[in-house]
């Protein structure tokens, strides 16, 4: 009978294992993998986006005759699942290529299994230098603008700040490590005297709002940037609120613009921090005002940044299909070389040097408008315009990474 | 030299001296009782002897070693069997696996990666439990087995690394009393023949004035009366802190 | 720092208290009366602010929120009494432990109800009306609202003394906690005792999150750090002891404080940030309090729990029909190549389950054979396998030479903390493994020059010949293969028995001259060793290794698997971890709510064999004819 328990299970395992999905020859296979699960609030939005693009693509008649099909999976929020996921798209369904992820590390993993594999991959989300920089492959692409380039955006405010004394905020991981070091050897650079007078580094989602909020305060800072987001975010700025931590003081944050963050906040958004971010309702480009339109129309609900990013993600595809010479992955690698996308934002590039899209993002104040944060004095920041150029990232990229 | 030897022992629980300079011994082969109305200190020095508590005071020689800081499993290797209040087997394993538990361990091998522990000893536990008159239930999962049987089988694990000394706790504890008197029969017979010695604490005092060489007398702490079934039973102070003034073990028993 | 500032910093570390409280005396009360370890009480706890802040804003005003706070716990409570009777009521007699795996279930299930309900954007409850302000103290600014946290906790704990030490059902949970069958024998009905227990203690959980409305936006990773801290609150006080979880909050808060106002330290050689020790404060005092105070610092040695449940069958050895079969399975297994050819991911989802095997087998024969229920088990999987890919990656080893080392690496780990570990029992001994794992969490997590930090090792892939997926699966069979048959001989070996003697009665044990101590050591040790293994294979099938390999989350991974298969029997965790992993792979495709899928099917698994999927099947062949006492 035990051995009737063991053959049950073999049975299970070889009927998941060998369920092979219809092979449909008409359509070009996209996988997607993403941590649905774990930060709903960004990818909820984000696969609006993409199902938005599938749909405009797709009823025209898909990339050179072909309709699109985007298979999404969750990648269980971590790394070791998120392989196992970009496996089984490559080798079950049978897909063209692979995107998304959103975390820093679970971007990184999948990156790592692109090269090895060599499997075309476009990081969506993942906002880590080193998927471009240090740890970039000949297979590896990404979308969104990186850890080094929304700080490099926010410098000039920073520097225009004048303060001596300056407070971090971030949250312990690979992200916030990252933004942290950016900015303190960006800030010293064009700062010589700056001091850096407290860090404190809470762990994600965990973060002991009143204590931190007041430990900064008790530094004496004269400015605060801050790479606190999502459900941390909420509690230090209720908490930094009521304590007058951010009293006249400059406050530099990352995405505390984009909607998915500063929604939540309500009427108590922090006015006059300087972030980047995304405001929708404010955005009159012709590209911009289509997208929303049909946001709109679809959704019935208005589109936060991760939809600007799941569309463009989609976009950014199919102008690579519609390019690259046939499916393989070195085709796609030099169709994504130097290819021009039409985004909301508007036009952007992939660089061939380090595989960095160069849509930017939009670097304003939050302001409070109808009990709501919203962002004001914004503009856009043209990603190529904070990146470094390409002989010095050439250096940064490991050997045969192009 | 006697097997076991007590000596001035002491214990106090939070300034209650539970036992108060006891001292008594056993000679080679005595079945020994240790009695006492409930709260005498009767198990504390049960407990002492076989390791589970650490004396205060005075000392207890096994075999001519001092055993009042030894661990209980310790004191079985100086060859000292025993039995609880409660029994208590291994209730995953079959009764003959019991026996052979403790056959493994007295022969050193239990720390044995390799080896089929069902196949070792097996023959010897079949005969302790043919001893015990339970050599039919050796297959049997150990915790189908009725109260009194379980008894059974803790006496031949008890057995099992030929003792020179074997404690028995209340061993007739929640038993009816023919079964009571057919386990201290068989105690008696087996060790007897074997020579072994027996300390015993136990409630039925049928059981003790019918089997006991010799008796012992716990009341508050201290040692009251040392002796033969007659002596203790003519003992004025044992009557008195069993019965009050009045009465004796005749009008009592059953 | 000034004085002012660290005393400020102590009153900001009471409100935090606060909270942990409220969750914490709940899962205690629980756990000591029912000795259910409740996974989902960070659930009701998340619920209790979803709820809360639904009713703060859809009523509005003063009463939507301070009425809504009261509401709140209620509602939570009765949610606590219906899962009480509709769901665990029923399981009660499975073996101990099972009950872990219904309410691990509810987690998922709540989680995605939530989700569906509420959406998925933080939701950030309006302030306290009337409290919205702050209060001036020390020179600093202080929250009214956590002036009033630091006053409802006590509060409500003074309430809960009184109503344990004074009314018959207090009198009636203390008695339950110290013994449960005296209060079956006094004639209490239990089932009634039973569901008022989970109702109040899911209440005060409700209470608790409501609570925090004011404070922190509900948010759906709530659930699963409110059970973490919970867990670590309500073993530091003490199983049982509501004074002892508020002590030990306020313990676990004030070192978070403290290491948030030390902030950044110049050491001169390095600076030191301390905020970053706030990850792993509350498991380092849990290590330190149940290594000097094995019991917590207000608990009670728990009576002796005898479980309710059927107790396990003799092992006995492999009959033909069952050898034939294992060698049947086996070759199958060996063929398994050549069908991957028409679908080659089924290479990589039996190399998954392999290890999965590897390690659910091996936290069995500790949970099962030695009755240590590790909770940490994650531990020994992240050391083999961090060991193997740092040894590739800093060293050179070649990878034969690096999963060769992973057992090794492990097992001094297991040594390490199997040697704290065995001195306790029960929960506690539970807690401290996962003390010892989170503490290598951590370690894994903060030392980022030696081990990349959140990123982990990246880029440890296998050598050839094994980069070919069918080649690392035949090695991963092997060594799986390798690791049961191991890991079963041990059983039949008198180490085996004697690590079941040592669980069935340590008494009994001793008695006849087994160090219970030290085999549990040595087999804590070796289910360490072989953990290890897996660990190491895991790493070079993911090409990466990154902290969540060490996660709590893998832990329970590995109870689930060993819960589900059947703790009782040798082939559960094979069974369990097979179906988990397949499962888990199955149900993933589904984006949309796949924890709640996976949920209600572990559920429905719970309910229909409560002993486990391969237990119920071989009590089902007992049933259907073996004599009984007959040597199959």
């Amino acid at each position: 009978m035990r051995a009737q328990a063991y053959l049950y299970s073999l049975a299970f395992v070889l009927a998941a294992g060998l369920s092979v999905p219809a092979a449909a020859q008409d359509t070009i296979k996209i996988g997607e993998l993403n941590s649905y699960k774990s930060q709903p609030a960004f990818l909820d939005p984000y696969k609006k986006g993409m199902e938005l693009a599938l749909d405009e693509i797709n009823s025209k008649g898909g990339v050179k005759g072909k309709k699109l099909e985007l298979i999404s999976r969750d990648d269980g929020g971590n790394p070791g699942e998120a392989v196992r996921v970009a496996e089984e798209l490559v080798t079950r369904e049978g897909v063209s290529m692979i995107a998304g992820t959103f975390l820093s590390h679970i971007g990184l993993a999948v990156t790592n299994f692109a090269g090895q594999k060599k499997v075309f991959f476009l990081a969506a989300e993942p906002l880590t230098d080193k998927i471009t920089w240090q740890n970039g492959n000949k297979y590896t692409f990404r979308l969104r603008a990186s850890t080094y380039m929304q700080t490099a955006m926010l410098m000039p405010a920073a520097i225009a700040a004048h303060a001596k004394r300056w407070a971090l905020v971030y949250p312990n991981f690979e992200y916030g490590q990252a933004a942290a070091e950016a900015f303190k050897t960006l800030l010293k650079k064009a700062q010589p005297d700056v001091e850096f007078v407290t860090e404190q580094a809470p762990p994600l989602g965990k973060v002991d709002a009143g204590a931190v909020a007041q430990a900064i305060d008790d530094a004496k800072p004269d400015a605060i940037f801050n790479v606190l987001f999502g459900g941390d975010l909420a509690k230090f700025v209720r908490e930094g609120n009521t304590r007058g931590v951010f009293k006249n003081r400059t406050v530099v944050s990352l995405l505390s613009g984009e909607p998915e963050y500063l929604d939540p906040l309500g009427a108590e958004a922090p006015v006059g921090w300087i972030v980047t971010g995304y405001p929708w309702d404010k955005i009159k480009t012709p590209e911009h005002v289509a997208f929303l339109t049909a946001y709109q129309k679809k959704f019935n609900d208005y589109p936060r940044l991760g939809s600007i990013v799941g569309y463009t993600t989609i976009k950014s595809i199919a102008a690579g299909l519609a390019k690259a010479k046939d499916l393989s992955a070195d085709s796609l690698v030099d169709a994504f070389k130097g290819l021009y996308v039409q985004s909301p934002f508007g036009p952007f590039q992939y660089r061939a040097s380090d595989h960095q899209a160069t849509m930017g993002a939009f670097v304003g104040k939050i302001a409070l408008e109808k009990g709501k944060g919203t962002m004001e004095d914004f503009k856009y920041v043209d990603g190529a315009s904070v990146l470094p150029s390409d002989a010095e990232v050439a250096k940064l990229r490991p050997a045969g990474a192009n | 030299m006697s097997v076991l030897s007590v000596q001035s022992l002491g214990k106090a629980f939070g300034g209650v001296r539970a036992v108060d300079n006891v001292s008594f011994e056993i000679g080679k082969g005595e079945f020994l009782a240790l009695i006492g109305p409930n709260g005498a200190g009767k198990s504390t020095t049960f407990n002492m002897i076989n390791g589970q508590l650490a004396p205060d005071a005075g000392d207890i020689l096994i075999g001519g070693k001092s055993t009042a800081r030894m661990k209980p499993r310790d004191i079985w290797r100086l060859g000292v069997g025993r039995t609880f209040q409660v029994a208590a087997t291994f209730g995953s394993m079959t009764v003959v696996e019991n026996v052979q538990m403790a056959l493994i361990s007295h022969a050193g091998r239990i720390l044995n990666l390799w080896r089929p522990a069902g196949s070792l000893y097996r023959g010897r536990a079949l005969e302790l439990l043919a001893q015990v008159g339970m050599a039919d239930a050796a297959d049997r999962p150990s915790r189908e087995l009725a109260y009194g049987d379980v008894k059974r089988i803790e006496l031949a694990i008890a057995l099992a690394n030929d003792p020179q000394l074997l404690l028995m706790d209340e061993p007739t504890a929640g038993m009816a009393p023919r079964e009571r008197n057919d386990l201290i029969k068989l105690v008696k017979d087996l060790v007897v023949e074997r020579g072994i010695s027996v300390l015993f604490t136990e409630h039925s005092m049928d059981v003790v004035f019918s089997y006991a060489d010799r008796i012992i007398v716990l009341a508050r702490g201290r040692l009251i009366a040392d002796g033969d079934a007659a002596a203790i039973r003519d003992n004025a102070k044992v009557q008195e802190v069993y019965f009050g003034t009045g009465k004796t073990f005749q009008e009592a028993s059953p | 720092m000034t004085l002012n500032a660290l005393l400020f910093q102590a009153l900001n570390g009471l409100s935090s208290a606060s909270g942990l409280f409220f969750i914490a005396a709940g899962l205690s009360l629980i756990f000591g009366v029912t000795r259910i370890v409740n996974i989902a009480h960070g659930s009701l706890y998340m619920l209790g602010t979803y709820i809360a802040y639904s009713l703060a804003t859809k009523i509005g005003g003063a009463f939507g929120f301070w009425g809504g706070i009261v509401l709140t716990a209620i509602i939570v409570g009765v949610i606590g009494a219906l899962i009480e009777i509709v769901l665990l009521r029923r399981i009660y007699r499975a073996p101990e432990l099972f009950q872990l795996l219904a309410t691990f279930a509810l987690v998922l299930v709540i989680n995605d109800a939530t989700l569906w309900l509420w959406g998925p954007e933080d939701l950030l409850g309006p302030r306290a009306p009337g409290l919205a302000g702050a209060v001036e103290i020390f020179g600093r600014r202080l929250p009214s609202y956590d002036l009033f946290l630091i006053f409802v906790a006590p509060a409500v704990l003074i309430v809960l003394h009184f109503a344990l030490a004074k009314t018959r059902f207090g009198r009636l949970i203390r008695a339950a906690t110290q013994d449960r069958e005296m209060v079956g024998a006094l004639g209490v009905n239990q089932a009634v005792l039973f569901t008022s227990v989970f109702a109040l203690g899911a209440l005060l959980a409700g209470l608790g999150g409501a609570l925090q409305v004011a404070r922190e936006p509900a948010n759906l990773a709530t659930d699963l750090i409110a059970i973490g801290d919970a867990f670590v609150v309500v073993v530091v006080g003490g199983m049982g002891s509501i004074t002892g979880a508020y002590l030990a909050a306020i313990i676990i808060a004030e070192v978070k404080a403290l290491c948030i106002a030390i902030g950044v330290v110049d050491l001169g050689f390095m600076s030191v940030n301390f905020s970053k020790f706030t990850l792993v404060a509350e498991f380092i005092v849990m290590a330190i309090v149940l290594v000097t105070r094995p019991y917590g610092l207000l608990g009670k040695p728990q009576g002796m729990v005898r479980s309710v449940a059927e107790p396990e069958d003799p092992i006995r050895p492999a009959t033909p029909m069952l050898k034939g079969l294992g060698a049947a399975v086996f070759i199958l297994l060996l063929a398994l190549p050549l069908l991957a050819q028409t679908s080659p991911y089924l290479m990589i989802l039996a190399i998954d389950v392999l290890i999965a095997v590897i390690f659910a087998t091996s936290l069995h024969f500790i949970m099962g054979p030695g009755g240590m229920h590790s909770f940490g088990h994650a531990a020994y999987f992240g050391l083999g396998a961090y060991g193997a890919a740092l040894l590739v990656q800093l060293a050179g080893f070649p990878m034969l030479a690096a999963l060769l080392a992973a057992p090794i690496i492990a097992l001094l780990g297991a040594l390490l903390f199997g040697w704290f570990a065995v001195r306790l029992s029960g929960v506690y001994l539970a807690m401290l493994t996962l003390a010892f794992a989170q503490i290598v969490w951590a370690l894994v997590f903060q030392w980022e020059s030696f081990t990349g930090g959140s990123n982990g090792v990246i880029g440890v892939w296998p050598s050839p010949p094994f980069d070919k997926s069918w080649v690392y699966y035949l090695l991963a069979l092997a060594l799986a293969v390798i690791s049961v048959l191991l890991l079963r001989r041990f059983l039949f070996a008198p180490f085996g028995y004697a690590m079941r003697a040592g669980r069935d009665s340590a008494l009994r044990a001793e008695a006849i001259g087994i160090d219970v101590k030290r085999i549990h050591w040595l087999g804590f040790a070796i289910a360490g060793c072989v953990c290890g293994i897996a660990g190491g294979l895991f790493a070079f099938a993911k090409g990466s290794i990154s902290p969540e390999a060490i996660s709590v989350g893998r832990s329970i991974d590995g109870l689930v698997m060993v819960l589900l298969g059947g703790i009782q029997t040798l082939v559960g965790p094979i069974v369990g971890a097979s179906v988990y992993a397949t499962l888990q792979d199955t149900v993933m495709r589904q984006t949309e709510y796949w924890r709640a899928l996976l949920g209600l099917i572990i559920l429905v698994l719970v309910l229909a064999f409560p002993q486990g999927i391969a237990g119920a099947l071989s009590s089902l062949a007992r049933k259907l004819g073996r004599k009984p006492g007959g040597a199959a």
